[in-house]
C-alpha cells in the first residue's frame, strides 16, 4: 500500500520564480500542441472562408466538408483495407514475434546468443530499397496483400522488448517448476508465459497496429491495384496534389479566379474532414494507446 | 539447479555440432518455433542482401541477377563525379544536424513537467504532448501543406499578424529545412521526453533531501542532482541519435519534396528512391540506385560501430 505523503517544501522567492516561469512555458508549449490539432477540428466542420481566421469558433457551421469525404468511394475502399491489412497484420507479427521472442528469452537455450546475432544484424545493415524490391518481384509478391504483410511481419526492436520482458519479468522459479512437473517447452509457453505476459503483448501489438495503420510507404512501392490500396496511399494523393497550383502565373479572368477559389476552398474543406476522419481509429485507440506506448518506452529502456 | 544435474541429461564439453544436435533433440520444440521467424529473416532480410551485387553490375530487370555484367565501382564513381552529389550528402547532413540542435528539447520538457506543481495539469499536459505522435506522416505531411499555404494557411495567418507577408512556404528552399525540422519537434517532443520522465522519477529522493537541507533552490537541483542522473540516458540516445546522422526521415521528405524545392528537399535517400524505382519517363537505373543506397548502409554502419565504442567506453556495455 502506498500513503500519500504531502511534503511541506518552502519555497523561496527564486523557486517561486521559476516555477512561474516553468507554468508559463508550459502553458505556452501546451497552446503550441493543442492549437494546430483544435484548428484543424474546427477547420473541418466549419463553411466557406471561415477557416482563414485564427478563431477556434467557427463562422458558420457546416459538414460540407464530411459530406465530400463520404461521397468518396476511394475513401471507404482505402479504409476498409486498411482496417484489413492492420488486424492481419498485427496478427501474422505477433505470433512470429513470439515465436521469435520465447526461445531467444531462454537461458538455457543452446544457440539464442549465434541466433540473436542474426537478428540483430538485419536492425543495422539490410539488402536496401532496390534489391528488396527485386527479390519481391522474383518471388511475385508485387501487388499482392502479402507485399505488405510478411516482408516487415517481425521487427527486432519489438521482438527484442519482449524478449526482454520474459526473461527479466518471468520469475525463473516458474521455469524449473514447470519443468520438473513435466511441462513441455510449447506448454510453458502457452500456459504459463503468454498469460502472464498481458501488458507487454498489448504493447507489441499497439506498436504493430500503429505502424501498420500509418504506412503509406510499402503500399507505394508495392500495389499498383487502385483496389488494394491502404487508406494513407488514398490520403497521400488527395492530400498532397495541388502543391503547386499558386505558381502558375498566366493571366486569368475574374470568372475564372472565382472559380478556381470555389474549388480549391471544396478541395481545402474536404482535405480538413479527411485528416479527422482517418484519425478517427487511433483517436478512439488513443488512451489506450498512449497509457500502453509510455509503458513500452520503459520497458524498452531497460535495454537501452 | 545443481541439484537437477541428476534428471536433467548434460552435454558434456563436446564439439560444437555435437552440443548443437543435444541441444536441438532437448528443445526441439524451440526449434520448430524458431524456426518461423527464421525463415522470415532469411527470406526478407538476408536474400536481398544478396541481390546487392547490382550495384557491381550492369543490372537488367528482365534478366537474374548475376548475368549483369561485373563493372566494378562504376556506378560509386557515377555518383561522385555527379556535380549534385555534395549537394544532396550536405543537403542529408545539414538537416541531421539541425534536428540534432533540437535534441535537447525534449529533456527541457521533461524537467518542466517534472517540476510543475499541479498534478493535474502536468498529466493533462503530457496527455496531449503525445498526441501528434500517432499521427502518420502522411496526414502530418498534409497537415503541413495546408498550413503553410498562402491562402488561410494558420502558418501565414500567423506571420501576418507580425507583418510578414502571405507565402506558399513549401515551394521556398530556403524554409525546407525549418519545416521539417520544428514539424518534426512538434511531433515528437513530447513522446521522446517520456523517457527522460522516467529517469527523473527514479532520481533517488535522497539526493533531493540532501539539497534540500542545504538551502538549495530548484534550478541548483536542477542543475546538480537532475542533471547528472539523466546525463548517462540523455549521452547514450545522442550518441545514438549521432550514429544515425545520415538516416534522415526518407518518408516525409519524399512527400514535402516538390520540383521547387529540390534544391534543399533532395537528400541521399530520396535521391536514390528517385532514379532507382520512381523515374516516372526514363527507365529506373537498378545498379545505380542500389549503389547510392549501399554507399549510405555502409557509413551508417561504419558510423554505428564507432558509437557502440563510444558507449562501451562510457558506460561498459554497448548496444549489442
Amino acid at each position: 500500500m502506498r500513503v500519500k505523503i504531502k511534503v511541506g517544501i518552502r519555497y523561496t522567492r527564486g523557486d517561486k520564480i521559476f516555477l512561474t516561469i516553468d507554468w508559463i512555458l508550459l502553458v505556452i508549449f501546451f497552446v503550441i500542441i493543442l492549437y494546430p490539432l483544435l484548428f484543424i477540428f474546427v477547420s473541418s466542420i466549419s463553411a466557406g472562408t471561415s477557416y482563414m481566421r485564427l478563431s477556434l469558433v467557427p463562422k458558420k457551421f457546416s459538414l460540407e466538408g464530411y459530406k465530400a469525404v463520404f461521397e468518396h468511394a476511394a475513401v471507404w475502399i482505402g479504409y476498409r483495407n486498411s482496417l484489413i491489412y492492420t488486424v492481419s497484420y498485427t496478427l501474422i507479427s505477433m505470433f512470429i514475434t513470439i515465436c521469435c521472442a520465447y526461445p531467444l528469452s531462454r537461458k538455457d537455450f543452446g544457440t539464442r546468443k549465434i541466433l540473436m546475432a542474426l537478428c540483430l544484424f538485419t536492425m543495422y545493415f539490410n539488402g536496401g530499397l532496390i534489391p528488396t524490391y527485386i527479390w519481391m518481384r522474383q518471388l511475385k509478391l508485387i501487388n499482392t496483400v502479402w507485399a505488405l504483410l510478411l516482408p516487415n511481419s517481425l521487427s527486432i526492436y519489438n521482438m527484442i522488448v519482449m524478449r526482454t520482458y520474459f526473461s527479466t519479468q518471468i520469475p525463473e522459479e516458474l521455469h524449473e517448476a514447470s519443468m520438473l512437473d513435466g511441462c513441455s517447452d510449447m506448454r510453458y509457453l502457452v500456459n504459463v508465459i503468454i498469460p502472464l505476459s498481458g501488458p507487454i503483448l498489448a504493447v507489441i501489438a499497439l506498436y504493430y497496429a500503429v505502424g501498420m495503420w500509418n504506412d503509406y510507404f510499402n503500399a507505394m512501392i508495392y500495389i499498383s491495384d487502385r483496389s488494394l490500396l491502404p487508406l494513407q496511399n488514398i490520403l497521400r494523393e488527395i492530400l498532397m496534389v495541388n502543391v503547386q497550383h499558386n505558381t502558375s502565373t498566366s493571366p486569368l479572368t475574374q470568372q475564372q479566379i472565382e472559380d478556381i477559389a470555389k474549388m480549391e476552398q471544396r478541395a481545402e474543406l474536404m482535405k480538413y474532414s479527411l485528416i479527422v476522419v482517418s484519425s478517427v481509429p487511433v483517436m478512439i485507440l488513443y488512451p489506450f494507446v498512449q497509457k500502453y506506448f509510455v509503458k513500452g518506452v520503459m520497458i524498452g529502456a531497460v535495454k537501452g | 539447479m545443481k541439484n537437477l544435474s541428476h534428471t536433467i541429461p548434460q552435454a558434456n564439453k563436446k564439439s560444437f555440432w555435437k552440443k548443437a544436435l543435444f541441444d536441438i533433440r532437448r528443445h526441439y520444440q524451440l526449434y520448430l518455433l524458431v524456426l518461423i521467424p527464421l525463415i522470415v529473416i532469411i527470406l526478407f532480410k538476408y536474400v536481398p542482401m544478396y541481390g546487392i551485387q547490382i550495384a557491381f553490375r550492369d543490372f537488367k530487370i528482365t534478366k537474374s541477377i548475376t548475368s549483369g555484367k561485373f563493372v566494378g565501382l562504376k556506378y560509386f564513381k557515377k555518383f561522385f563525379n555527379n556535380p549534385q552529389a555534395m549537394t544532396y550528402i550536405w543537403n542529408t547532413i545539414s538537416i541531421s544536424i539541425y534536428e540534432l540542435c533540437t535534441f535537447p528539447l525534449s529533456l527541457i520538457l521533461a524537467l518542466l513537467l517534472h517540476y510543475v506543481t499541479s498534478r493535474k495539469f502536468r498529466k493533462v499536459v503530457q496527455m496531449v504532448s503525445y498526441a501528434p505522435y500517432f499521427i502518420s506522416t502522411v496526414v502530418m505531411c498534409g497537415i503541413i501543406l495546408q498550413f503553410l499555404q498562402a491562402r488561410g494557411g494558420l502558418i501565414n495567418l500567423l506571420l501576418n499578424l507580425i507583418g510578414i507577408e502571405s507565402k506558399n512556404w513549401i515551394t521556398y528552399p530556403s524554409a525546407f529545412r525549418h519545416i521539417y525540422v520544428w514539424s518534426g519537434v512538434w511531433q515528437s517532443v513530447g513522446y521522446n521526453s517520456i523517457i527522460y520522465i522516467a529517469a527523473l522519477s527514479s532520481v533517488s529522493m535522497e539526493l533531493h533531501e540532501a539539497a534540500l537541507v542545504d538551502g538549495a533552490n530548484i534550478l541548483q537541483r536542477i542543475w546538480h542532482v537532475d542533471i547528472p542522473s539523466v546525463m548517462p540516458t540523455f549521452c547514450v540516445l545522442l550518441i545514438i541519435r549521432c550514429g544515425n546522422i545520415m538516416n534522415v526521415g526518407f518518408q516525409k521528405v519524399l512527400l514535402l519534396q516538390n520540383n521547387l524545392n529540390l534544391r534543399t528537399s533532395e537528400i541521399i535517400s530520396t535521391y536514390a528512391y528517385n532514379i532507382g524505382l520512381n523515374s516516372s519517363g526514363s527507365t529506373p537505373q537498378y545498379s545505380y540506385g542500389t549503389a547510392i543506397g549501399l554507399f549510405t548502409s555502409v557509413v551508417n554502419l561504419i558510423l554505428l560501430v564507432i558509437v557502440n565504442k563510444i558507449i562501451k567506453k562510457l558506460s561498459g556495455s554497448g548496444l549489442w
